[in-house]
């Protein structure tokens, strides 16, 4: 039995319990791109930089409710701090729009215009960024580090090989399925929400209807920054900040939001743990695992792993290129809130 | 008092002119059918009369006020409704949540006025939670005329509501348009199927090249020997 269960209890640890700590952040990030797309009609580069922004609120309030000894330990003191953060996105997206998005959006600009637009936008941010708080690392997180200790398990199962829950992975799961259940909930159970749908659906048709697009497209900004925002805390507070990964961030969002079918929620969190298993899977090195199966040395003396870790963004940029030459509109085709 | 009132209107897209003066009334309870060649401006019209294209002379009332200068979406507010004859339906959600978005500017409970829509399609009420974009071609604009009709509008206005569709479903189609109609509201539609609505209308206007060719009821211009051989094919 043993045999079968410590390599299991590997792939757990390190596989399936940071897989769907990554996939939830990757998933609400393209969840946040997927709404942009579906209801402005453009790709948003800068959303990269809109999450690193609702951090960096995040972070900045953190150090502030610590230093005035507020603390809500064993979690950590940033989840105190996000409405902040999300606060923080909120204003930054509705005044890019008011300065700049709603320009191009007057004009009826082409999806390309935007796409470079949004460009610039995500560089002005990334300097702001690192204007106010600098370039360096940054670890903020001060709760319990471990819900689940590799020794504990150990001790528990009996087993060799042990399994270890960081308190921030699993906070970051629960916020995920929290914050996807309300979207979901808005979406589909509100007016306001529906009105979003019927906008995405067919413009024209929406205007007919009376649907007033100012106040849909300040929804969607309201929405997509409160996502980023809250993406971009949950991966701060489980990796640590440092505003350049977030700049690296974009390539696995967009992967994600095209290989669920951009501009479908359901898409962009299903190709949130498509892309965050496959990173894993391509990149584990599998030699322990085929120890325990077929002994020591079976397979020579190689680490068993297919990719470095180096190239993990090298598993987004396949994935995107064979989605976008087999199946163009990604798993749940189409544009549809 | 004549309710809807497009007078003496010039416009078109860009330069060039597709309306040169032309005029289309309807009355509350009434079914006025505008027919005409390919490109004689029809839809040009509806388009100008709903305020989805700027005319540069005319002028356009409702009940005795003009409202010329009104954006689309202010003349929903004044009762009117617009079907397009494309895209007329939202296809990624439900039918129900079609009507009610619909009724989108309508804040109060919309119950009431769903169930009516419901009586007048009741195919629609069995396949209320289905999405809009998996039904035929019929049901499709029997959604689009509910959506329309879901802001309960003095003046419905229908771009084409029968193309595609099969003429059993038409016929079906234009039954309901009756009813609508019979019901106290202002019907104006575009058809390609001229025979057939002028048969149901009690006012017509044959557009050629933007102007009114023949005005009359629409059984006095189905006899019209002329406009027989010219647009109905004999």
């Amino acid at each position: 039995m043993e045999i079968l269960l410590n390599p299991l209890v590997l792939l757990a640890n390190f596989i399936l319990v940071p897989g769907l700590a990554y996939g939830s952040q990757l998933a609400l990030g393209a969840l946040g791109v997927t709404m942009v797309y579906a209801v402005l009609n453009f790709s948003n580069f800068s959303h990269g930089e809109v999450m690193s922004f609702g951090a960096m609120v995040t972070i900045l309030v953190t150090y502030w409710l610590q230093s005035i000894g507020l603390s809500i330990a064993p979690l950590p003191t940033a989840l105190l701090a996000l409405p902040f953060g999300i606060l923080g996105a909120i204003g930054l997206c509705l005044l890019l729009d008011r300065l700049v998005f709603r320009f191009y959006r007057h004009q009826r600009a082409s999806s390309v215009t935007y796409l470079i637009v949004s460009i610039g936008v995500m560089f002005v941010i990334g300097g702001v960024i690192r204007f106010i708080i600098g370039p360096n690392d940054r670890n903020f997180n001060d709760g319990d580090r471990f819900l689940l200790k590799a020794r504990a398990f150990k001790e528990i199962s009996g087993l060799s090989e042990g399994l270890a829950i960081k308190s921030s992975q699993a906070i970051t799961v629960i916020t995920a399925v929290i914050v996807v259940a309300a979207i979901f909930w808005f979406l589909n159970r509100t007016r306001t929400g529906k009105s979003m749908r019927a906008y995405a659906d067919n413009q024209d048709l929406a205007l007919l209807s009376g649907i007033n697009p100012d106040r849909v497209v300040g929804i969607t900004w309201v929405i997509t920054a409160g996502l980023a925002a809250v993406a971009g805390t949950l991966y701060g507070l489980d990796k640590s900040y440092k505003p350049l990964v977030y700049l690296h961030l974009v390539l696995p969002i967009f992967a994600a939001a095209i290989v669920g079918g951009v501009g479908n929620p359901i898409g962009a969190i299903v190709g949130g743990f498509v892309i965050a298993f496959s990173e894993l899977l391509l990149t584990f090195a599998y030699k322990k695992v085929a120890a325990y199966l077929f002994g020591e040395g079976f397979f020579g003396d190689g680490l068993l792993q297919i990719l470095s870790t180096d190239y993990k963004f090298a598993v987004s940029f396949m994935i995107l290129v064979v989605v976008l030459l087999v199946k163009p509109t990604g798993i749940f085709s189409g544009k549809s809130l | 008092m004549t309710f809807m009132i497009g007078e003496n209107m010039v416009g078109g897209y860009g330069s060039t002119d597709i309306l040169n003066g032309c005029s289309i009334c309807v009355d509350l309870g009434e079914i006025a059918v505008v027919v005409g060649p390919n490109g004689a401006g029809k839809s040009t019209a509806m388009k100008a009369i709903f305020g989805m294209l700027n005319i540069r002379s005319g002028k356009v009332s409702i009940g005795g006020e003009d409202i010329t200068a009104l954006a689309p979406f202010e003349r929903v507010k004044k009762g009117m409704a617009f079907v397009p004859q494309t895209q007329n339906v939202f296809t990624s959600m439900t039918v129900e949540e079609n009507l009610e978005m619909g009724a989108f500017i309508n804040t109060g409970p919309i119950a009431g006025i769903m169930e009516q829509v419901y009586d007048l399609f009741p195919a629609l009420k069995e396949k209320r939670h289905q999405r809009a974009g998996e039904l035929s071609g019929g049901q499709r604009q029997q959604v689009a005329v509910g959506r329309a009709l879901m802001t309960e509008p003095k003046l419905l206005m229908l771009d084409e509501p029968t193309a595609g569709v099969s003429p059993i479903v038409m016929n079906e189609l234009f039954d309901r348009i009756i009813e609508v109609a019979r019901s106290g509201i202002a019907v104006l539609m575009v058809e390609q199927n001229a025979k057939q609505a002028l048969a149901i209308a009690d006012l017509g206007f044959v557009l050629v090249q933007g102007e009114n060719r023949y005005t009359d009821s629409g059984t006095a211009l189905l006899r019209n020997a002329d406009v027989r051989k010219a647009f109905l094919g004999g």
